[in-house]
């Protein structure tokens, strides 16, 4: 690898260019370019159906990644001290864009999610989750390594919150994500295994009401359970996508489920990899979330700071779990559950907020010679 | 400045003031909580990546399994429904209890046209018309100009249509998979399947009461009906009306035994495929939402009361020499014998002071009591939505038990009298009403409201209204036709009596000796004939109807005739003593207050 940076260069940037992880940098970096690629492919058929000009979603997607990408960089730029003070401040900020979304949001699809502004649709929501992650990191690591910080109970206050906002939207999926994420957090912080186990229960019964206390929650179970009961119509053509791609796909632009899939660039953008580039592009999409998954999972094993190996696996195990989520759902591997694929999807709000949790990930997993400010 | 060589990274050296990236690990040992909380925290890291290597294992073998190997477990209604098999959603059959089919539903196709893909929007219209004449011009240019992705253009194409539309080869036409209920029988069953709207929704009648179980039970809706029998009383009910010029008509034909009701018709009525949009007349089901005053009719439900409750006896004797004052009003026959009359002569002669005075020896209380046990106080319980409720005095006082003694001031559906009168002659018991077929009647639907012995003798009774009295034309040779006839003036717009409308029935059952199926007919404002010397009372109108249609049914129905004429012995005196009447006209007495019409 040549570089016009060297060992010895102590620019910020020459610094970073050395101690980042370019393993994982080059892996987002695929994945980018492959949602990319599917964006052309499934994006022009989405315009048409909602009456925008063909390349409107290419188009848009193709400013969002730019500034994606920028984002990420510039935050792994940071140190860890930094990456913990962004994420206090966003994650105070994206909760108030929450608050402003229930009293001034535009509702679609029965949902208030989004807020307008200027010209930009936002979706405070996604943002939560990596600031969330961090901040909780920091709160659990805090109440294992500090005496007299109550740093759970901290961090149980904040999911709380979190969860009365995202649910009063209502948004149960990502409430899910957010939860699951916390738990893994917790779990990784050394709750004590009856604990792990009652909140497994609890969890369970969450699903069960949130089954009961839902209707559509309820509605895409049963279908999932029972195809024949209700409208399946989204996953079986999933599933015909799939299995008319076989093992080397129908060719870039012949595929035909994103003609009749209203959400092929987003929720179901995995079946349209899987019909117009076969079996093969899926299986290096997957290789891909996993390789980036585990590897900044062992990344951070031989870390010493709690805050640190917490974080990071926090955000490991969110982009994990959304990609594993996605994918699951466009397979009928489990009931559709409406959540964009990490980098792949097209979605402004959700693009930068993997970026800012992807920059957090460089940035806490480049190798460092002190603890730039963060005590052990 | 210095490049370090690539394989010799951990190199555990440092110039001074060189910023180290690639420092050795350096293994801080660590103290006390933090170091074991560090250590948990690692372990479980381990663990939680084994959970997502196993994650991204599963969706890799998915992915392979159904694009590989080609899902071959992906099989079930989600393989069905991937290949674009349309699900079998039609509309259940509606069948008549021979299997007959009344209502049933065909695949067709419905012509949209996205309105976007449209050339020439005037060259289109010009082409369909040509091969489908009955549209209108100016408003199919307006929907293949109106820029929208969907709209319809016509539904329910016959494939013969679909063919040639095709054959114009016209881009932006599309084609959507419908289904539309088809009625065979065209208006034969109109009140009773009542019909659906454009998107096959029950919106009358039984398509209305069974939409649910229609749309979701693949099995035929079973019903009571019989389409021979059903046309027959059509036929003869048309005939009847069109030759007495009435205003309107009704028939019903219940099985006495089962409570099953064999034919339902309404006149005027209307096909089930115009979708409801027959006037209301049309719509008007008289059979079960018509309430209507039942005039002499319902001497006999006097009469059974009476008997039942042992108050008078078939040769009990009422002076009916002069007319009866209650109240204020007199209550009087049209055709007086003045003298006094048994059992079987009030009935023979319709004598409403008869009838009165037998009521109030009953006494009030009985007779509701009697009504209320008959459901004729109550709403038709019945399978149709078009049910009404009976209307009778809020105040139930003498006078009222007078009047509704012989039927007036009390109004009651068609179907509330059959029912009451299978009662009277299948040996005492009261079937619920049903238009579905019913092979057993089960306990909750049947109560015993008279004896076997009195039933017998209101046979006998019903028998001599046709043998000597007003419902002589209502015989048919050999199938023992007994009968009541009613008729009664209509109320006016004023609320008055009128005297020149009038609404005529006959309520028969046959073979008398062992009753099977009971027939009521009902006219609205017949007219005189010179045939029926201008009379417009039920025995010149309704009672030959019942003949007719029993004669025309018995044999669909499998009664064989009989060539004996039975009837109870103990009988034979009173019929002696009525047969010395027996010239008498055929319409008998009327009255003073609302009563039959004199048939003079």
């Amino acid at each position: 690898m040549s570089s016009a940076f060297t060992r010895s260069d102590t620019s910020v940037v020459g610094r970073w260019w050395w101690t980042v992880d370019r393993w994982l940098l080059v892996s987002s970096g695929a994945l980018i370019v492959i949602g990319m690629i599917l964006t052309l492919a499934a994006g022009p058929p989405a315009a048409e159906r909602i009456g925008a000009d063909t390349y409107h979603f290419v188009r848009k997607q193709s400013v969002f990644l730019p500034v994606a990408i920028a984002v990420m960089l510039g935050i792994s730029l940071l140190p860890a001290l930094w990456i913990r003070r962004v994420a206090v401040v966003g994650l105070f900020g994206a909760f108030m864009m929450m608050f402003g979304t229930l009293l001034l949001g535009a509702e679609i699809n029965g949902a208030q999610r989004w807020l307008r502004l200027g010209g930009l649709s936002i979706q405070p929501s996604e943002f939560i989750k990596p600031f969330f992650v961090v901040v909780s990191a920091w709160l659990f690591s805090l109440s294992r390594t500090t005496e007299g910080v109550p740093g759970n109970t901290i961090a149980l206050g904040c999911l709380m919150m979190v969860c009365a906002v995202l649910l009063s939207q209502p948004d149960v999926g990502m409430t899910m994500v957010v939860v699951s994420v916390w738990c893994a957090q917790f779990f990784l912080a050394g709750l004590p295994i009856f604990w792990v186990v009652l909140i497994a229960f609890a969890g369970l019964g969450a699903l069960v009401s949130a089954y009961f206390l839902f209707p559509h929650v309820a509605s895409r179970v049963d279908r999932f359970l029972d195809p024949a009961s209700g409208d399946t119509y989204q996953v079986t053509q999933a599933i015909r996508a799939f299995q008319n791609g076989g093992l080397f796909g129908r060719g870039p632009g012949e595929g035909r489920v994103k003609e009749e899939l209203p959400d092929a660039h987003t929720d179901f953008i995995f079946a349209v990899a899987g019909e117009e580039f076969g079996v093969l592009l899926c299986l290096v999409v997957v290789a891909l979330f996993g390789f980036l998954v585990l590897r900044a999972m062992i990344k951070v094993l031989r870390e010493d700071n709690l805050f640190i190996l917490l974080a990071v696996g926090g955000l490991a195990v969110q982009f994990g779990l959304q990609s594993i989520i996605n994918m699951a759902s466009s397979l009928h591997m489990m009931p559709t559950k409406g959540m964009t694929l990490p980098f792949i999807s097209y979605g402004g709000s959700s693009m930068l907020a993997l970026a800012i949790g992807m920059g957090m990930i460089l940035s806490l997993t480049r190798r460092r010679r002190d603890m730039e400010g963060l005590r052990t | 400045m210095k490049v370090w060589p690539k394989g010799n990274r951990n190199i555990d050296f440092v110039y001074p003031g060189e910023d180290i990236q690639s420092a050795p690990k350096a293994r801080v040992t660590l103290v006390g909580e933090t170091q074991r909380a560090v250590e948990i925290g690692r372990a479980r890291l381990m663990v939680t990546a084994g959970l997502f290597t196993f994650a991204f294992l599963s969706i890799s073998v998915r992915l392979v399994d159904l694009m590989v190997l080609n899902g071959a477990l992906d099989t079930g209604p989600t393989y069905n429904a991937a290949n674009n098999q349309p699900a079998p959603t039609f509309r259940s059959d509606i069948v008549d209890r021979e299997g007959r089919t009344i209502a049933t539903t065909l695949p067709t196709a419905n012509l949209y046209a996205n309105a976007t893909e449209i050339i020439d929007a005037t060259v289109a219209a010009e082409a369909l018309i040509s091969v489908l004449p009955g549209l209108d011009r100016a408003d199919l240019t307006r929907r293949l100009e109106s820029n929208q992705r969907f709209v319809y253009l016509r539904r329910h194409l016959t494939p013969s249509e679909q063919i040639a539309v095709n054959t114009l080869g016209i881009p932006g036409l599309y084609f959507e998979e419908s289904e539309r209920r088809i009625y065979p029988y065209g208006p034969l069953y109109s009140h009773v399947v009542g019909a659906t709207d454009p998107d096959n929704r029950g919106i009358a009648g039984l398509e209305l009461t069974f939409d649910k179980t229609l749309s979701q039970r693949p099995a035929a809706l079973e019903l009571s009906l019989d389409s021979g029998v059903q046309n027959a009383v059509r036929e003869t009910l048309q005939a009847a009306m069109d030759r007495f010029k009435a205003t309107g008509a009704a028939g019903v034909v219940m099985d006495a035994r089962t409570g099953e009701i064999l034919s339902l018709v309404s006149l005027p009525d209307f096909d089930p495929k115009d979708n409801g949009r027959a006037d209301t007349d049309r719509q008007f089901n008289r059979a079960t939402l018509g309430l209507y005053e039942m005039g002499s009719t319902f001497k006999l439900f006097t009469a059974a009361m009476a008997l039942e409750l042992g108050v008078i006896a078939m040769d009990s004797v009422y002076d009916a020499r002069t007319p009866l004052t209650v109240a204020r009003y007199t209550i009087d026959d049209y055709h007086a014998e003045k003298r006094w009359l048994t059992v079987p002569e009030i009935l023979i002669h319709s004598s409403n002071i008869g009838a009165a005075k037998i009521a109030l020896d009953a006494g009030t209380p009985a007779q509701q009591n009697f009504l209320h046990q008959l459901g004729l106080l109550s709403p038709l319980d019945l399978e149709l939505p078009e049910i009404a409720s009976p209307m009778f005095p809020a105040v139930w006082r003498e006078i009222n038990t007078v009047t509704i003694s012989y039927g007036h001031g009390i109004a009651v559906t068609p179907v509330h009298v059959a029912s009451a009168i299978s009662a009277m002659v299948n040996g005492g018991i009261l079937n619920r009403p049903t238009l579905l077929r019913r092979d057993i009647v089960h306990d909750e639907d049947r109560t015993r409201v008279i004896s076997e012995a009195t039933s017998k003798q209101v046979r006998s009774l019903m028998r001599l209204v046709v043998t000597e009295g007003s419902g002589k034309q209502a015989e048919v040779r050999g199938y023992v036709v007994g009968g009541k006839t009613g008729s009664a003036e209509k109320l006016d717009s004023a609320g008055e009596y009128s005297e020149t409308q009038i609404r005529t029935s006959f309520v028969a059952a046959f073979p008398m000796h062992a009753p099977r199926y009971v027939v009521l007919v009902l006219l609205d404002e017949p007219k005189g004939l010179k045939e029926t010397f201008n009379y417009t009372t039920a025995g010149w109108n309704a009672a030959p109807t019942v003949g007719r249609i029993v004669a025309e049914i018995a044999p669909m129905l499998g009664v064989y005739p009989t060539t004996k004429q039975p009837m109870a012995p103990e009988l034979g005196t009173l019929i002696e003593a009525s047969a010395r009447i027996s010239e008498m006209a055929l319409a008998p007495a009327g009255t003073g207050f609302g009563g039959d019409r004199a048939a003079e």
